[in-house]
């Protein structure tokens, strides 16, 4: 009896004291992991010439908001703006109109072939995208679109080996039997699409969307590549070419036109925490 | 059953023309952007070719040229640097911290937030504030080791000897991803498992080595090939930070291949360059696979 009773106390002191260290390792790393966002936004507000200073001032004397228009106004933001939107926007539309409808043959059509296929597509996702660059380029070139926009919207429209894997296994949970009562109601195979499984996806749909946003708001390669002309640039193009512009680069600057950029991706994760991470979890792959 | 067996009935000729519609954009992008692309790379790979002549067939030239470059072996010795770093400290730093978030503890939540927070900012934005953060004289990084530890830092991404593993520290900033896939399955560990382990007597550590890592053995199979392929990737940071420099010490491999194409025009010695890594990749992860039955651990198998 006594013992059992000193066997549970030790057991549950034993657990405060490893919730004690949880709390402290974790609000240690925490901290690490802030210090570079802080660090961002205290540059974006400082004065010039406190930008410079050693030892470096952790919150500014007065807060310069100013930056943020000065950063803005230095390069045609609004420019790369509105050309990053447009290139997003279409590549979300894109895989809207092709993703889902080829995941939806793939996990509830029959045919023949469909196995080897599907192996293909899994396939495309082991390959770097190194390998196809070049060609892809060339291909362009040819058609004239280098320059353009075309290169980096057009790919979307045929969709996307992740956005498909992550589909089909989203719609192999939704029962056939919903089908089948489609079915009987007089839909086709793409009214059985459209009216049910489309309007039963919207998580994993979301989840595309803001994968695809993601990607395309970030994308830096694929602009450097394509897009030569600077009123042609996307945000990641712009901010990469603001470094030096000034004889010593202006952080403060910098900083606050990196935070406008960020600024809707960071939005979108608080708003959407738990798509992000559904889509990884279910495919895997990181963001 | 049955009647998918052996004539196909009229419905099932239905079933697979409409499937066959439906797939019918990824198949077209399969050709133009996989497929035929794939071919023409390999044939490039094998001339030589500026984009504004027509390639010319030059044989095993563009991969003789690779074994005789220097820089070729420097940014496969760079990227193999940073690859080994970045993907087995990654592996450690995120399996351990989703160890921490996966404790039933108050708060959890938000600390899950701040730690995938960073993964959400990836590209150039992340770029410039880490290449303000190493920077030697006003970098904050300096300024903390002087201030906690009397520590006079490295000129970090200035320095040939510390570039690569600056980048390293910096991949650890955004490991949020790899935490969420741990946490997911550490969240799906049978809770028995545990208990029966404690009435036999297992204390804590014996649990994590006996348990907990054994069953995660799967994810960080997939998550070490995931990271070797994409390490091997890395190029944004090498050309927004440090372009290579100094002195060679951060050429990455894809670095170097897009300068072969897009800078000199050596459309056909990059796109060998593009095939060697496409085989190192393959060779990695034939390698990891054929490891896993030493040490991956499937229930039931």
């Amino acid at each position: 009896m006594n013992l059992a009773m000193g066997f549970e106390w030790t057991k549950s002191r034993r657990k405060a004291a490893a919730d004690i260290v949880t709390y402290i390792l974790l609000f240690v790393l925490g901290t690490i992991i802030l210090i570079p966002v802080f660090w961002m936004l205290s540059t974006a507000l400082k004065a010039d010439s406190e930008v410079f200073l050693f030892p470096p001032e952790w919150i500014p004397k007065t807060l310069h908001w100013d930056n943020f228009r000065r950063g803005l106004t230095f390069l045609p933001f609004g420019r790369y703006f509105l050309n990053t939107s447009t290139i997003t926007l279409a590549a979300i539309i894109g895989q809207l109109l092709s993703s889902p409808l080829v995941a939806y043959a793939f996990a509830r059509l029959r045919a023949r072939g469909k196995n080897v296929l599907f192996m293909l597509i899994l396939g495309t996702m082991m390959l770097p995208s190194q390998v196809t660059m070049i060609p892809v380029f060339v291909l362009f070139k040819m058609l004239g679109w280098v320059d353009t926009f075309i290169p980096l919207i057009l790919p979307n429209f045929f969709g996307s080996a992740y956005f498909i894997f992550l589909l089909r296994q989203f719609f192999l949970t939704i029962p056939p039997e919903l089908a089948d009562a489609a079915k009987i109601d007089g839909c086709g195979y793409f009214g059985t699409y459209s009216r049910i499984y489309l309007p039963l996806s919207k998580p994993a749909l979301a989840t595309m969307v803001i994968f695809t946003f993601m990607w395309n708001w970030n994308d830096f390669m694929n602009p450097l590549i394509y897009l030569s002309s600077s009123e042609k640039w996307t945000l990641t193009l712009g901010l990469s070419r603001f470094t030096g512009m000034y004889g010593m680069t202006a952080w403060n600057l910098l900083m606050a036109a990196s935070l406008v950029t960020i600024l809707p991706c960071v939005v979108l994760f608080f708003f959407a925490q738990r798509y992000f991470i559904q889509g990884i979890v279910i495919t895997g792959v990181k963001g | 059953m049955a009647r998918t067996k052996h004539k196909m009935g009229r419905q099932a000729k239905i079933e697979e023309r409409f499937f066959y519609l439906f797939i019918s954009p990824w198949l077209v992008g399969f050709f133009i952007f996989s497929i035929g692309p794939i071919i023409a790379s390999l044939f490039f790979s094998f001339s030589t070719y500026d984009v504004i002549t027509p390639p010319r067939w030059s044989g095993l030239a563009n991969y003789r040229g690779l074994l005789k470059d220097d820089l070729f072996w420097q940014s496969l010795k760079v990227t193999t640097y940073y690859s080994i770093g970045s993907v087995i400290l990654g592996i450690v730093v995120s399996l351990a911290i989703a160890l921490l978030l996966n404790r039933n503890i108050w708060g959890v939540a938000l600390f899950r937030t701040i730690f995938y927070l960073p993964s959400v900012i990836s590209g150039v934005a992340v770029s410039l504030l880490w290449m303000w953060i190493f920077n030697p004289d006003f970098g904050i990084l300096n300024y903390l080791l002087w201030e906690l530890f009397h520590i006079r830092g490295p000129a970090w991404i200035m320095s040939q000897k510390w570039v690569v593993p600056s980048l390293i520290i910096m991949s650890l900033w955004s490991i949020g991803g790899g935490i969420v896939i741990y946490l997911a399955r550490l969240q799906g560990i049978p809770t028995e498992l545990y208990e029966a382990a404690e009435i036999d007597g297992a204390g804590p550590v014996s649990k994590l080595t006996h348990i907990t890592i054994p069953m995660m053995t799967p994810v960080i199979f997939f998550n070490l090939i995931m990271g070797i392929i994409g390490s091997f990737q890395v190029f944004t940071q090498a050309y927004v930070m440090t372009s290579g420099g100094p002195h060679y010490a951060s050429l990455f491999y894809v670095l170097y291949l897009y300068r072969n194409a897009f800078k000199y025009f050596r459309m056909g010695y990059a796109s060998a360059l593009a095939w060697v890594l496409f085989l190192i990749l393959l060779a990695l992860t034939a390698l990891v696979f054929e490891s896993s039955s030493r040490w991956v651990y499937y229930e039931g198998g």
